[in-house]
């Protein structure tokens, strides 16, 4: 009963959706308000009665529906109750609805902190969202419902996939849904600047907030999944270059070059053109990350079914959703090379080449991701561009990026020289070079160049980033004073370029000096490696809720002196019979030591994997700092106190009389 | 420098950097592609013997031979047609088995035995590398079909 409560509260929401999406969009284009109101009541409703087809759904998993054929498929009464809540998005059909959730969470959100907006542009924004939804609404219900009962039930369920059973799992998925469908927020204002023909430097004040808060979810999103990557699939590696984290990688890519880009739009009134692009492309590969997630075409632990019908829909829906954005742009879009003029050393030409580098970057990730697959469709052969293709382009982009950043953040708007610009960043680049030589002469001689130059870029960001801090509070009379009242948006901007350094280190430093070895192992072996012993002190039996298995004891010792036990775990998955390793790690700020077994060999030994992993924090402490940042920087007051001034000097819709006339 | 010229500058700046990155990209992705070939293929010598490639198929029963010492594995896959000694030394991932599906990157040795640094079988008990399941549906057909080996987890 329960079950089909949600399904009809879902069938309720696509006609509320539409509601939402037509009457406004009409509302806005004749200029009659009441119509245009529609739009705010119309989202938070359709949010509700998503939200308790979602409670329903969860209901079914927590009371063990197996009648539900999606619970059946995705759950087990003998799984533990928190991951029977989580196992909810653990597969297709309840991710998806998670996706219509979120969704519904942001267009209500963006109702109800649009108070000082025009309404004609608050209608669109709230109309292009509800588009959306009707998009993944009808997607939901068609070729992927979750409530579908199967009468007779079975008895039990199939269990959650067992690599999903782990408390990281619990809050990625969300954490990358918000970062994902976040990006709509600024897709939509986007589409609704271009339809109501005011993209001027306000629209971009207004998209900044929501960008950058989508941004930093995204960012903890993506952080979380590596590290759930580097602690439960038994590899020690945090990041695979496999197509689907690229697929959540390239909208992070474009975002990054978004948020950038709206800074200079709204501070210049300049690449107003490319910020709009740029928006559309943000949400296009979100899109396209969805579909090359859901649609089977990957076939990998996130993709969960291969239903020819559910791709094809999600194309289809990209092309409308992405082509119509495009085509509306080339029809309304802002003249080419209009705006604000500004010198070539300035800021506003870092902040180009920062957008130009990073568009580089994603078509470098796309053409990665996509080419393999467009040529399998084709028939032309199977073929697989492995990491080293990846890195091999990624590193000698990043590398210009982050010398840009420093200078950056130094520029003047407008105009600078760089004579000027070089008077200020020499002691942040002595103390760099100083530093960074230094710190090399201490790591072993094996990858000291490449070291000394990943070092020194991370060192560099985070000099000039202090450089750029001290410049910002000599200018003010009581300097030390003056820390302490510096705009949120700034030290949200140093924060999250520190973060993108200390990423930095963490990449060069593990990808450099990471140590990973396999060995057999018997009880009582002891081997060597990166300077400390492991012994294999024992194994016993393992009893869990849903699952059997050995757990396998390490002392890891240092010229005799005990540093740490680890246990590491392989068990194997009752349900499913599916085996599971569960790594020992002894995690630390500097270098983290990892066991994690292999197979039990006839001897009674076991195959283990030993790694040591220098800095290997500093990847996702990095990535919590960026995120950081970015919170930081959307809660400027100054976003806020410009929506409060809009009414007074935009009294009306431009837009809409402009349409008409 | 007046606007003409800057934004001239700004053009010939953007188009050497882009062609710069093409010129990096291309390279980079034609020095890392690895091609897909069956057992089958391997036999017939369209793989090539001097540069790495993905070899894919069923792990044949009774076929895995561990070395006494370390970790060396030897294991035999097949597309029900023709079959190849693989070997490698390391862990295998948790989803290995007799009947399983896999795909191994390596590269042929002298004596024909296909050394692997690293073997994939995927996240799902039920998963079936799509390369390993044409390579497998294409060497039935030619064998004539059903001759009886289990299928494994087809």
């Amino acid at each position: 009963m329960i079950a089909e409560l949600g399904h009809f509260a879902l069938v309720l929401a696509l006609a509320v959706a539409v509601l939402q999406t037509v009457v406004p969009l009409l509302g806005a284009a004749r200029g009659d308000l009441v119509w245009m109101a529609l739009a705010r009541p119309a989202a938070r409703v359709q949010c509700l009665l998503v939200a308790l087809a979602f409670g329903a759904l969860v209901w079914a998993f927590v009371a063990n529906d197996f009648s539900v054929a999606y619970v059946a498929q995705n759950s087990n009464s003998a799984l533990p109750v928190f991951y029977r809540v989580s196992a909810v998005w653990g597969a297709h059909e309840g991710s998806l609805l998670l996706w219509v959730l979120l969704l519904g969470l942001w267009t209500s959100a963006v109702s109800y902190r649009s108070a000082g907006l025009p309404p004609a542009f608050v209608a669109r924004v709230i109309a292009v969202m509800g588009l959306v939804s009707i998009g993944f609404l009808l997607f939901t219900l068609l070729p992927s419902n979750p409530f579908l009962r199967e009468i007779p039930p079975p008895a039990n369920g199939a269990d959650l996939n067992p690599l999903l059973q782990d408390p990281g799992l619990i809050i990625h998925p969300p954490m990358l849904y918000t970062g994902y469908v976040g990006f709509s927020v600024a897709f939509a204002f986007a589409v609704a600047g271009l339809l109501g023909g005011h993209l001027d430097s306000a629209w971009a004040r207004w998209a900044r907030p929501w960008t950058l808060l989508a941004w930093a979810f995204l960012t903890v999103g993506i952080a979380l999944g590596s590290w759930w990557a580097y602690y439960e699939l038994g590899w020690g590696g945090w990041w695979f270059w496999d197509p689907v984290e690229n697929a959540s990688f390239m909208p992070w890519l474009i975002g990054t070059a978004l948020i950038h880009s709206l800074a200079a739009s709204e501070k210049r009134d300049v690449f107003k053109s490319w910020t709009v692009l740029l928006a559309i492309a943000a949400f296009g590969l979100s899109l396209l990350g969805t579909f090359l997630v859901r649609s089977g075409v990957l076939t990998s632990v996130h993709a969960f079914a291969t239903d020819p019908a559910r791709g094809v829909f999600i194309l289809a829906f990209l092309g409308v959703i992405v082509g119509g954005a495009l085509a509306l742009y080339a029809w309304r879009g802002p003249g080419t090379l209009r705006g604000a003029d500004y010198a070539l050393t300035s800021r506003e030409t870092f902040l180009l080449a920062n957008s130009v580098l990073l568009s580089v970057a994603t078509a470098t990730v796309l053409l990665g991701t996509l080419y393999p697959l467009a040529l399998d469709a084709l028939g032309l052969g199977k073929i697989s561009v492995g990491p080293p293709y990846f890195n091999a382009v990624f590193v000698p982009l990043m590398a210009p990026l982050l010398v840009l950043v420093g200078l950056g953040q130094e520029a003047h708007w407008k105009r600078d020289r760089l004579a000027r610009l070089a008077r200020p960043l020499r002691y942040p680049l002595i103390g760099t070079l100083v530093f960074v030589t230094g710190a090399v002469m201490m790591l072993d001689p094996g990858h000291r160049l490449e070291a000394w130059l990943g070092l020194a870029l991370a060192t560099w960001v985070v000099a000039a980033t202090a450089g750029a801090i001290v410049q910002r509070c000599r200018a003010r009379r009581q300097p030390w004073f003056a820390l302490f009242t510096l705009p949120p948006a700034f030290l949200g901007q140093c924060l999250a370029h520190v973060g993108f350094a200390v990423t930095v280190v963490g990449v060069t430093l593990v990808s450099l000096y990471g140590i990973d070895k396999h060995v057999r192992m018997a009880v009582g072996d002891v081997t060597e490696l990166a300077g400390v012993q492991f012994e294999f002190v024992g194994a016993h039996e393992l009893e869990g809720p849903n699952y059997t298995g050995t757990a396998a004891r390490f002392a890891v010792r240092r010229d005799g002196a005990l540093l740490t036990e680890l246990q590491a775990e392989k068990r194997i998955y009752t349900v499913r019979g599916m085996p599971m390793t569960e790594a020992g790690i002894a995690p630390g700020l500097t270098r983290d030591l990892y066991v994690a077994l292999g197979e039990s060999l006839e001897d009674g030994s076991w195959s283990v994997r030993l790694s040591a992993k220098p800095f290997v924090r500093w990847l996702w402490l990095g990535a919590l700092l960026m995120a950081a940042g970015a919170l930081l920087a959307s809660r400027d007051p100054r976003f806020r106190r410009a929506r409060a001034r809009r009414p007074a000097t935009l009294p009306g819709d431009d837009g809409a009389r402009r349409a008409q006339g | 420098m007046t606007p003409r010229r800057k934004r001239l500058l700004i053009i010939c700046l953007s188009v050497a950097g882009l062609a710069i990155a093409a010129g990096l990209i291309l390279t980079a992705f034609e020095k890392n592609l690895m091609y897909f070939y069956s057992p089958t293929e391997v036999a017939e010598g369209a793989a090539p013997e001097s540069r790495p490639f993905r070899l894919g198929g069923m792990v044949v029963d009774g076929s895995i031979l561990r070395q006494p010492q370390g970790l060396g594995v030897f294991f035999t896959v097949t597309d029900y047609a023709h079959e190849r000694v693989v070997y490698y030394e390391g862990i295998l991932p948790d989803l290995f088995r007799e009947g399983q599906g896999i795909v191994a990157n390596g590269q042929l040795n002298d004596t024909g035995v296909f050394v692997a640094n690293e073997v994939l079988a995927k996240h799902d008990e039920n998963y079936m590398p799509p390369e390993v399941a044409d390579a497998v549906a294409a060497g039935k057909a030619r064998s004539g079909a059903s001759d009886g080996t289990p299928a494994g987890n087809l």
